[in-house]
């Protein structure tokens, strides 16, 4: 019965701290001062035009390197919990016909749409992370189709490691290239023509990074829940 | 007009699944209501006009959450409720 009540003062209580929010809130029928410089600079000196792109990996960059840092954590701590112990894992059922062929089709085309999110991260929705995710679940797909499936750790570790080498050291580069206050500065490649492909500076660039680097660690991820930590 | 009814019917959909996950006695049938959730919530970002956000919510609380739960779920080999 205290248990009950106590769960429903929580509940009254965070309606009471949450209502303030909803009663005062009003439609903004223009942009404040930050978002109103957020989006004159992505147009005028970035030549970013999708400006979530321009803030995420420019103006709060060193908020994307934390986030990086704090996935490549997280894949560690997981690879460590649940590393191999050398037993063989236990039978596995192999995937159904259907599944083996809808992934022999579809598999490429996910990995081919992750890449374009995140190579066109700058041009439309969408980046370095949710494109990493997208390839990470083509690789999901195939390890579900075929029991056998085995990617090369060597290969998946490099391309993180390097990936993640490769975004510090575009920073730095900006860093002694365009003065002091400039670490992570996209500008000193040529803004280039907007709407191309090849523009914006090193925001493609960093993006595709960030790509590589988070499709990489969460294909390992899977990998480890799949086949690791078993005989715990 | 129409946008604030379909609003709202993703929004009462993602309570039931929410109320529906808690209640349920199977963990797995929580799982797939909490990815119900999160789809739900990809849609309504879709629809306010922020498909960034709506992109991350699909592929990682939609895609990567469950299933990341679903092998833990595997692992742990339980099933019923504590």
């Amino acid at each position: 019965m205290i248990k009950y009540l106590l769960i429903a003062i929580a509940i009254v209580g965070m309606g009471w701290m949450l209502y303030p929010l909803v009663a005062d809130f009003q439609t903004a029928t223009e942009l404040n001062a930050l978002a109103t410089e957020y989006v004159n600079g992505s147009m005028n000196d970035l030549n970013v035009p999708n400006v979530v792109t321009a803030v995420v990996v420019t103006y709060r960059g060193l908020d994307t390197l934390g986030e990086v840092t704090v996935l490549f954590l997280a894949t560690a701590g997981i690879g460590f919990l649940l590393r191999r112990k050398g037993h063989p894992t236990g039978k596995r059922r192999p995937g159904s016909e259907i599944l083996k062929i809808g992934s022999a089709f579809l598999a490429p085309l996910i990995v081919l749409l992750g890449v374009y999110i995140f190579t066109h991260g700058h041009l439309t929705p969408g980046g370095g992370f949710q494109g990493g995710v997208v390839i990470a679940s083509g690789m999901l797909l195939l390890t579900m189709a075929h029991i056998d499936f085995k990617f090369s750790h060597t290969l998946i570790h490099w391309a993180e490691s390097l990936s993640g080498f490769t975004y510090v050291l575009i920073g730095l580069l900006g860093l002694l290239l365009l003065g002091v206050n400039s670490f992570l500065d996209p500008r000193f490649l040529a803004g280039g023509k907007w709407l191309s492909l090849f523009s914006a500076g090193a925001v493609p660039v960093i993006y595709s990074f960030i790509g590589l680097k988070v499709g990489s660690e969460l294909s390992s991820v899977i990998d480890s829940l799949q086949d690791g930590g078993n005989e715990v | 007009m129409t946008e604030i009814l379909i609003l709202v019917l993703l929004i009462l959909i993602s309570i039931i699944a929410a109320i529906y996950a808690v209640l349920t006695k199977k963990t797995i049938n929580a799982v797939i209501a909490s990815g119900v959730i999160s789809l739900m919530a990809s849609i309504i970002f879709l629809l306010v006009a922020a498909p960034d956000v709506a992109m991350t919510e699909a592929t990682i609380g939609a895609g990567l959450t469950t299933v990341v739960f679903l092998y833990a779920l595997k692992h742990v080999k339980g099933g019923e409720d504590d």
